[in-house]
């Protein structure tokens, strides 16, 4: 009697919302990373850098919505912090066309160590936490039961903070602008076939650092919307990992932004579920839950190993003339 | 290219060739200085702004990590971290002298850990200790090895990205070690999850001579001295046998690679299995010579941090082992240090990033100056992957 009692409490309507509502906290950070690397790395350049973009992004967006009060301060400040970073990357990797992974990993490392030092010496006695963010209620859909969401503490698909629908209508302008205009061909042109791309007049450098610009950028704002929307403080391990997998989502949706999106929901669904099932009381190991999503795609990579695609260009700097 | 440049590349490693001019308008110690020891400093320089800029003294931050790292026994510590990090270190330098981006080593080392603490307290009852040891040891290799069959078998035979399929049996790695230590191997004594402690007796013994009168602890353990060896042996296999050439032609260039004959596939797989059988020897030496034990929160993520100390040394396996020292001491006594200033032991790692962006940057400035060499001796293959069909 009482499992079918348990039963029953794990697939109530509030359990399920909080089920839907935690995979979306946990799948948007990753979203905005995964779609900015999706970028970059059609323009042919590998961003390994992007974890310590996004611990950058959660620092300033972090301090910015704390000392400013507001989030969207805090979003604005975690962007530019991105932004500012991946400057970095533009000019060792694109301009001075040096190892971009190597690159990566510098700046992986440094933010690491700068955020987590600057963090400490500024809130080692207070470790600060924000409110809540603002949702915004979809009117009427939001009624809908477990997707609506209306009232709950953590809302649902369609009751959210404003930045997640912007982000679900950015990967969509993203995959519009890369399949259908003029500027997504020159993106892509850079990854796939870069002297093609120069040789018809358009910089190839260009191209590039606005692609890099874009994808730090969006991991910045990928680790504001962490510490700001998801968990409401920041930590130095607070990505602990998200932006490597970002790059994993980035590189499975093979260019399709997407496919991208998907894949961070399927992420984010896997983590909510590991806390769903530790509430319901479920004897199923989080850690296996964690792991689920990159096994699947292990596996399906093994036996379709033959369809994975990447830019031809990908990770080699671009010289002009060379051959 | 004509035939005479061809046969030279053959004979020399690819990155000693390109540095030949160099070498003539620096100067051997020029070189030195600038590639080795000018990024340190500068990381060093730019290290103690932050610090005054956070209001730390940097002077007595050094001279923290000094005491810390060095004085009251703690060289022992220091001493011992250097078994892991340089077994690291070398399984890196392997792959990566293969043109091979080995990233997956934090999943490699903390599985291999797993199995082994958990394995160990059961072996330790049947084995004679000097043997138990022994194949604790080489199962610890053959875990992390085979951790990276899969990435080997599909960038062998797909030409898969190496990158993303380390990393994701990274995450996968981690999470299995978890389960295994909170699952099958977990201390029945206990609540906490992690592995029963191995006996005391049981773990690596220490070197003669390396006892501290101000402490408890026995020693510097054997592993150390494994580590060294170990590098000595992948100095002579990359430098003196034919399989160190054969990965030498793989990392300048692929398609040369196919040309002269090489079982590509077969060699991509042997650099792997390498590459991961020295993490697991790291990973070895840890749990046997310092832990004991595993708890399933513990992941010292040491991989990333080896990075730049590969590329310092150009990737020489004997040339990384001063390196290794020096974060070694900078990581122990930068513990110590960060907590007399009231700070995050993040700071080393703040110095290791800065090290690696300064090197980049000398990178640079020798290319535009001409002077020659590089730490990356694999980007003169990936010029000619841009070019060429690949």
């Amino acid at each position: 009697m009482t499992s079918v009692l348990a039963a029953t409490d794990v697939f109530s309507e509030q359990a399920l919302t909080a089920l839907v509502a935690g995979a979306i906290l946990a799948g948007v950070p990753l979203m905005f990373a995964a779609l900015g690397e999706l970028v970059s790395q059609r323009a042919g350049v590998l961003n390994i850098g992007l974890e310590g973009m996004m611990l950058m992004g959660a620092y300033a967006g972090f301090v910015a919505a704390y000392h400013g009060g507001t989030e969207w301060l805090g979003y604005g400040a975690g962007l530019l912090a991105g932004a500012g970073v991946s400057l970095l990357m533009v000019l060792f990797c694109v301009r001075w066309g040096l190892d971009q992974i190597v690159t990566g990993i510098a700046i992986t490392l440094t933010c690491e160590g700068a955020t987590g030092l600057i963090f400490e010496a500024e809130f080692a006695e207070s470790r600060p936490t924000l409110g809540a963010a603002d949702k915004v209620a979809v009117p009427v859909l939001s009624d809908l039961p477990v997707v609506g969401g209306k009232g709950e503490s953590n809302g649902s698909i369609f009751t959210q903070p404003l930045i997640v629908y912007i982000g679900l209508g950015l990967a969509v302008v993203v995959a519009w602008v890369l399949r259908r205009t003029h500027m997504g061909l020159n993106v892509r042109a850079a990854g796939d076939a870069p002297g093609a791309l120069d040789a018809a007049g358009v910089s190839v450098f260009a191209t590039r650092s606005w692609a890099v610009l874009f994808a730090g950028a969006m991991a910045g704002l990928g680790g504001a919307c962490l510490a700001i929307v998801s968990t409401g403080l920041f930590q130095d391990t607070i990505v602990g990992g998200r932006g490597f997998i970002a790059i994993v989502l980035a590189m499975l949706a093979r260019g399709r932004p997407l496919w991208a999106i998907l894949g961070a929901m399927l992420f984010g669904a896997s983590l909510s579920i590991a806390d769903w099932a530790q509430v319901a009381q479920i004897n199923i190991s989080t850690d296996l839950i964690f792991m689920l999503p990159f096994l699947l795609v292990l596996v399906v990579l093994v036996l379709f190993g033959r369809r994975a695609y990447l830019p031809a260009a990908l990770a080699l700097p671009y010289e002009r003339g060379s051959r | 290219m004509t035939e005479t440049t061809a046969t030279t590349e053959l004979r020399e490693p690819p990155h000693l060739s390109d540095a030949t001019p160099g070498r003539a308008q620096l100067g051997r110690v020029g070189d030195f200085l600038l590639r080795s020891i000018l990024p340190l400093v500068l990381a060093v320089g730019t290290g103690s702004i932050v610090l005054v800029a956070i209001g730390v003294d940097p002077i007595q931050y050094y001279k923290d990590v000094y005491s810390g790292g060095v004085q009251f026994a703690a060289w022992q510590d220091s001493l011992m971290r250097v078994a892991p990090l340089l077994l690291i270190a070398v399984g890196l330098i392997v792959a990566f002298r293969a043109g091979i981006w080995n990233l997956g080593m934090d999943g490699q080392f903390l599985l291999a850990a797993a199995v082994i603490s958990g394995i160990g307290s059961r072996f330790e009852e049947h084995l004679p200790n000097t043997i138990n040891l022994v194949v604790l040891f080489l199962i610890a290799g053959a875990v992390a090895a085979a951790w990276t069959i899969v990435p080997a078998v599909l960038k062998a035979r797909y030409e898969l990205n190496e990158i993303i399929t380390t990393l994701m049996m990274t995450f996968i790695g981690i999470n299995l070690a978890q389960i295994l230590v909170k699952g099958p191997f977990q201390d029945p004594s206990t609540t906490t999850p992690q592995t029963r402690a191995l006996d005391f007796s049981a773990l690596l013994p220490s070197i003669p001579g390396t006892e501290s009168s101000t402490r408890r602890w026995p020693g510097v353990h054997v592993g150390v001295v494994v580590a060294l060896i170990a590098a000595f042996v992948v100095w002579f296999l990359l430098s003196r046998t034919s399989l160190g050439l054969r990965l030498q032609v793989l990392g300048a260039s692929t398609r040369s690679a196919r040309h002269m004959g090489l079982d590509v596939p077969r060699l991509i797989i042997v650099t792997f299995l390498l590459s991961g059988m020295f993490v697991g020897f790291a990973a070895a030496t840890e749990i046997l010579g310092v832990k004991g034990y595993q708890r399933a929160d513990w992941d010292p993520a040491f991989g990333l941090s080896v990075v730049p100390l590969v590329f310092l040394a150009r990737l020489h396996p004997i040339g990384v082992i001063p390196y290794v020292v020096l974060l070694s001491l900078a990581s122990i006594g930068g513990d110590y240090a960060a907590q007399n200033a009231g700070l995050t032991p993040k700071f080393t790692l703040l110095l290791v990033g800065l090290t690696l962006i300064y090197m980049a940057l000398t990178e640079w400035i020798a290319r535009r100056a001409e002077l020659g060499g590089s730490y990356f001796p694999g980007a003169s293959y990936r010029r000619q992957r841009a070019s060429g069909t690949g």
